[in-house]
């Protein structure tokens, strides 16, 4: 059914290419995805079965693979007859107690994925522990497979048709059938036969009717039923050719004449009469094309019984298998809230039902109606009856707090002080006082406690004024007429405070609620908003979902029917059916589980989060009470997931963009090192590789002196060469971001000294000056990194300052942490390299110095590894000195001598 | 060349490079060892059950299974002198063959004087040769009966921890002890995190110790893995 034909539509002769581009793509799409094919009836034994045979048979012979999933042939011997020759997939046998039940099976189904697949009666009801509840939610599942799948259905199983038929038959039919499915069929083939025809086939024998619903079914038979169901399957096929007919004109451009868009508002209330009003509403809106809406007004003035809000739950959910939307609303005002919303949707219908309750009510709490009916103006109104079936409603109770005794006991001690202080100040007070002072007292009762201990308190208080200060005193009798009067102002006040402060009360806790539930969203989001990479999202929406709906969570992801859990709380219980569960919504991306309509036995309810190019993420919560989640509850959590599925496509998105940028320095940075060490890297092994095979070859000719020659230049230039090796790979490891840089707490005068005994045979003579202040705290550092960075100055200074020239080393402690100087005596920064020192391939021009100009990169990679800065400053009277800079840290544990005692 | 002279020590190779076989083969050979060689862990576990090494010389990168996995298999039965052979910036499984029960290690590339300084090291340590009373490293003198210590002729006061320390590098002398062995061996207890208690102290022992503590002489700090104390009689 081309739902979004009134959408595209617009009234001028030529098509709007956009909705003619959406049609032609849509169509394709159909021509892509699998067929549904409904064999449509309206009573049984009209013959869909026989009907889809004959067309199964027809493919078969064309060399199309059928396969017959089930069909009932209810004992008749023509249909068996069709059934030969055809491939009939064995049931699955399922074991309940001691009944074997057989049932369609999917599974196997969905392996063998044959072209078209017979699937008799849509509206059937799995045997409990299949996948599905229903036969239809298994055809989804097929379709979506790219199975083609026939299907036979009777019209009083529809959704939306399903009280007309009831109203009709007086048989009310459970297995229903959403319309959405109706809609999903590509093709729907009535399959009608005349009434009187049904009849004599049904006297003839020729339809099976089990013993059990013979009367039942007697009933149904009957001609006057037969023919208004008849009508009624007529009507809804001609519905469906009829869009079909209006798809074909706007295809082609014919200007029909068209519906304005109707928007429908249908309210939808606790009392079982709502399902009617749902269905009527869907039928309204199916019939003027419209998109339709049902409200729910969540009152915080009177707050529903359990078994209330499962019922409203019931009629949401109804509105949502019809292809309704959703609206829940919050207002102590229904009508107002319904009218606003109303209005600003452009609603131009609005059903509602017949009051049931009686006019009193109205009278003391306003009717819905009237007020709807006085604030609708423009919008049109729909009354509906309510179904004369329909239970009377027990007033909703409101939830009683707990009776306490003390609070009894404080309505007394109340009213007791009154008296007294009323007493002791008789003299002085007139009547009126006195009774100011009893509703002071009925007051603060009412504030504090109850309706039970407000009523109580008035009650008291009446009585202790009429015994204490009406005359005559001391008795209950009363003198005067006017005193009654008192009296019951004195109770209608109690009355009335005690009930307001209850109301606010409840107000209150309600708004309570609702903050905290908006709040821990809020929470969610904020530390949502703080997730650097995927799993962390993951991990925070676990955490969350956990606390506020108290249960276990698993956030997982994943494709190709592969999940890997991406997140779960500590006693996530694992368990092979959640896995299957799991799988399932990824795979379909709808929810399952645990109160859903697919696989409810679930322990776990499972939600799809949108799905993505690496396949889709789910939520899965086992709640700790092992109830399913109620309605709200279930808004509130599907309101986490879509918070989460926003920060897991943020999280993914950045990811990505990192990688792509790591990548691309990653070659950046391959490509210039590989040019730039190609000449560093050959030099030496032309030296090695010239020193040995002169050995080689000119053994004999070679004297002592020029041998011990060649094998020294062999080892120099392998040293050199493993130099080269060593800061080629750790400028890769700093570079590539995969250096761990391990703090150990670690004083400065080790670092210097292993510095200094690694370099031990090149400083050779020179004088190397340590200057490290006592009380120098401990260096928070990686030890074998920082001593590499002191290494590389030292090294750095060897190279470029005189074999004679002194080194020094100091260090200092200062307000920016600590300080180590490398201070040298030489010639000082070349001024083209100033501002350059510390990039990669930059080096100093000095005859005889080797290098790839690494060494200094890699200490400023170091440093910044630590967080820690890199400096180069003149020396004083000529050279260079290398600063270095580490934050300050805290100091680690002493290093008492504990188990020193000797 | 190939001195098999049956009572000179048996070395067991565990290297999976044929050129770095060959080198050691021939250079071993050289020096008067006999030389057994095995290029996977299976391989040398099977050799070193049969002929009972007298030092096994190990790389760690093997193909099959690591090296640190077979010094414990070898250090369930055999007291055999284990070193290890492992390249630069792979620290942690050098101490954590060191601590596996391996009794020194070279970084790869290594010289070969180095080589001979660690076995030389380890064959001394693993022969049962009677407790010295004094060890003398060219100026710095540990008596250990009378519990003194000396440099250039000048007695040294240490407290306790601090003796405690030198002389437990005084007895592995010219071997390597990673932090963790040493805070078991003084301290009692090898928590890692502590293991600034070592560095502090050892800071504090070569103060009183060396000539010059920025340039230590004998309390030499091996990167990453621990503190050797260096003898310069085996040439290390």
């Amino acid at each position: 059914m081309p739902t979004n034909v009134q959408n595209s539509h617009r009234p001028t002769e030529r098509p709007d290419p956009d909705a003619l581009l959406a049609r032609v793509q849509a169509a394709a799409a159909r021509e892509q995805r699998a067929k549904l094919k409904i064999f449509f009836g309206f009573a049984p034994g009209v013959g869909k079965t026989y009907r889809m045979l004959q067309v199964a048979r027809e493919l078969a012979q064309d060399g199309v693979q059928v396969l017959v999933g089930t069909v009932e042939t209810h004992g008749r011997q023509e249909t068996a007859a069709l059934l030969q020759g055809l491939e009939v997939l064995p049931r699955r046998v399922l074991m309940a107690g001691n009944v074997v039940l057989e049932e369609f099976d999917l599974d196997a189904a969905l392996l063998r994925r044959p072209r078209v697949l017979l699937l008799d009666e849509l509206a059937h009801s799995n045997v409990p522990g299949m996948r599905h509840a229903k036969r239809w939610q298994d055809v989804l599942d097929l379709l979506e497979a790219g199975i083609d799948v026939y299907t036979t259905l009777n019209v009083q199983h529809v959704e939306s048709l399903n009280d007309v038929v009831a109203q009709i038959t007086h048989v009310q039919v459970r297995e229903t059938v959403p319309d959405s499915i109706l809609e999903r069929a590509d093709d729907i083939e009535l399959v009608d036969i005349s009434a009187d025809a049904l009849l004599q086939r049904l006297q003839d024998g020729k339809v099976y009717v089990p013993e059990a619903a013979v009367r039942a079914t007697q009933h149904f038979f009957q001609r006057g039923n037969l023919l208004a169901l008849r009508e009624l399957a007529l009507r809804r096929t001609a519905e469906r050719v009829d869009a079909d007919v209006l798809e074909q004109r706007a295809d082609q451009g014919v200007n029909a004449p068209w519906p304005t868009s109707e928007r429908i508002l249908v309210c939808v209330g606790p009392s079982p009469a709502s399902a009617r009003l749902v269905r009527t509403a869907r039928r309204l809106a199916a019939g003027l094309h419209a998109k339709w809406f049902a409200a729910y007004v969540e009152s915080p003035l009177r707050p529903l019984t359990e078994a209330q809000t499962q019922r409203v739950d019931a009629h949401l959910r109804l509105v949502e298998a019809l292809g309704g939307t959703v609206v829940r609303l919050v207002g102590a005002q229904p009508s107002a809230a319904l009218l606003a919303y109303a209005r600003t949707n452009n609603v131009t219908r609005i059903v509602i039902g017949k009051p049931t309750h009686s006019r009193l009510r109205d009278f003391l709490r306003g009717s819905l109606l009237d007020e709807v009916v006085r604030g609708s103006g423009e919008i049109d109104l729909h009354v509906m009856a309510a179904d004369s079936g329909s239970v009377a409603e027990a007033p909703p109770q409101a939830p009683r707090a707990p009776l306490k005794l003390g609070a009894f006991g404080t309505a007394l001690a109340v009213v007791a002080a009154g008296t007294s202080l009323a007493w002791l100040g008789r003299a002085a007070l007139a009547l009126p006082d006195i009774v100011m002072i009893y509703l002071l007292g009925i007051i603060v009762v009412a504030v504090r406690t109850g309706i039970g201990p407000s009523l109580l308190a008035a009650a008291a208080s009446v009585a202790a004024y009429d015994f204490f200060f009406v005359p005559p005193f001391f008795t209950f009798a009363v003198s005067d007429a006017r005193h009654v009067l008192t009296f019951c102002t004195m109770f209608v006040v109690g009355v009335s405070m005690s009930t307001l402060m209850v109301r606010i009360r409840r107000q209150e806790q309600d708004a309570r609620a609702r903050e905290a539930r908006t709040s821990s969203l809020f929470a969610l989001s904020r530390d949502l908003s703080s997730a650097r990479d995927v799993s962390n999202v993951a991990a925070i929406l676990c955490d969350h979902v956990a606390r506020g709906f108290a249960g276990d969570v698993q956030v997982a992801s994943g494709g190709d029917g592969h999940l890997q859990p991406l997140a779960q709380t500590g006693a996530w219980p694992p368990d092979s059916t959640d896995e299957g569960l799991l799988q399932w919504v990824a795979a379909h991306g709808r929810e399952a589980g645990l109160g859903t309509a697919t696989l409810p036995g679930s322990r776990a309810l499972c939600l799809p989060l949108p799905e993505h190019a690496e396949g889709r993420t789910v939520l899965a919560i086992v709640p700790q009470s092992g109830e399913p989640l109620d309605g709200q509850a279930l808004a509130s959590l599907q309101a986490y997931v879509r918070q989460g599925a926003l920060a897991l496509e943020r999280a993914r998105l950045a990811t990505a963009v990192n990688a792509a940028e790591l990548r691309a320095k990653t070659e950046e940075m391959r490509s210039s090192l590989l040019s730039a060490v190609s000449h560093d890297l050959r030099t030496p092994l032309a030296a090695i590789t010239g020193a040995a095979t002169t050995l080689r070859a000119d053994e004999r000719t070679l004297n002592p002196i020029q041998r011990a020659d060649l094998v020294e230049a062999i080892c120099e230039e392998s040293e050199r060469l493993e130099r080269l090796v060593v800061n080629l790979l750790d400028m890769t490891r700093l570079e590539s971001g995969q250096l761990r840089v391990k703090r150990e707490w670690v004083p400065l005068e080790e670092l210097v000294g292993s510095a200094l005994n690694r370099l031990e045979l090149r400083l050779g003579a020179r004088e190397v000056s340590v200057q490290i202040p006592a009380g120098l705290p401990l260096l928070h550092v990686d030890a074998l990194l920082f001593e590499q960075a002191l290494l590389n100055l030292l090294e750095n200074a060897v190279k470029y300052t005189p074999a004679d020239s002194p080194i020094e080393i100091h260090a200092a402690q200062v307000p920016a942490g600590v300080e180590v100087a490398v201070v040298d005596h030489g010639p000082g920064l070349p001024d083209e390299l100033a501002g350059r020192v510390f990039e990669k391939f930059v080096r100093g021009s000095h005859v005889g110095v080797s290098g790839a100009g690494l060494g200094l990169a890699i200490c400023k990679g170091i440093l910044d590894a630590h967080g820690g800065t890199i400096a180069i400053l003149p020396t004083p009277n000529g050279g260079a000195t290398f600063q270095l800079t580490l934050p300050p840290t805290r100091g680690p544990a002493a290093t008492s001598e504990e188990g020193t005692t000797q | 060349m190939t001195a098999t002279d049956p009572l000179s020590p048996l070395v067991l190779v565990v290297e999976d490079e044929p050129q770095m076989r060959r080198f050691i083969r021939t250079f071993l050979g050289a020096h008067g060892y006999r030389v057994l060689e095995a290029s996977t862990a299976s391989e040398a576990l099977l050799l070193a059950t049969s002929h009972n090494p007298a030092l096994v010389l190990m790389d760690l990168g093997l193909p099959d299974g690591d090296g640190i996995s077979l010094t414990r298999s070898i250090r369930e039965w055999s007291k055999t002198p284990i070193v290890v052979i492992s390249a630069r910036g792979r620290e942690d499984d050098k101490v954590d063959a060191l601590d596996a029960g391996a009794d020194d290690y070279l970084t790869k590339p290594f010289g070969v004087n180095e080589l001979l300084a660690r076995m030389r090291v380890a064959l001394r340590h693993a022969s049962t040769a009677p407790v010295e009373q004094e060890l003398d490293l060219g100026g710095l003198r540990i008596d250990f009966a009378r519990r003194e210590v000396t440099r250039d002729g000048q007695p040294v006061h240490l407290p306790p921890i601090e003796y405690k320390l030198l002389t437990l590098l005084a007895r592995h002398a010219g071997k390597v002890l990673t932090h963790r062995q040493i805070l078991k061996e003084v301290w009692g207890h090898g928590a890692q995190e502590q293991a600034h208690y070592v560095r502090v102290h050892m800071a504090e022992l070569r103060k009183k110790v060396e000539r010059n503590p920025a340039r230590p002489e004998w309390l030499v700090t091996e990167p990453g893995v621990g503190y050797r104390l260096r003898d310069r009689s085996v040439g290390g």
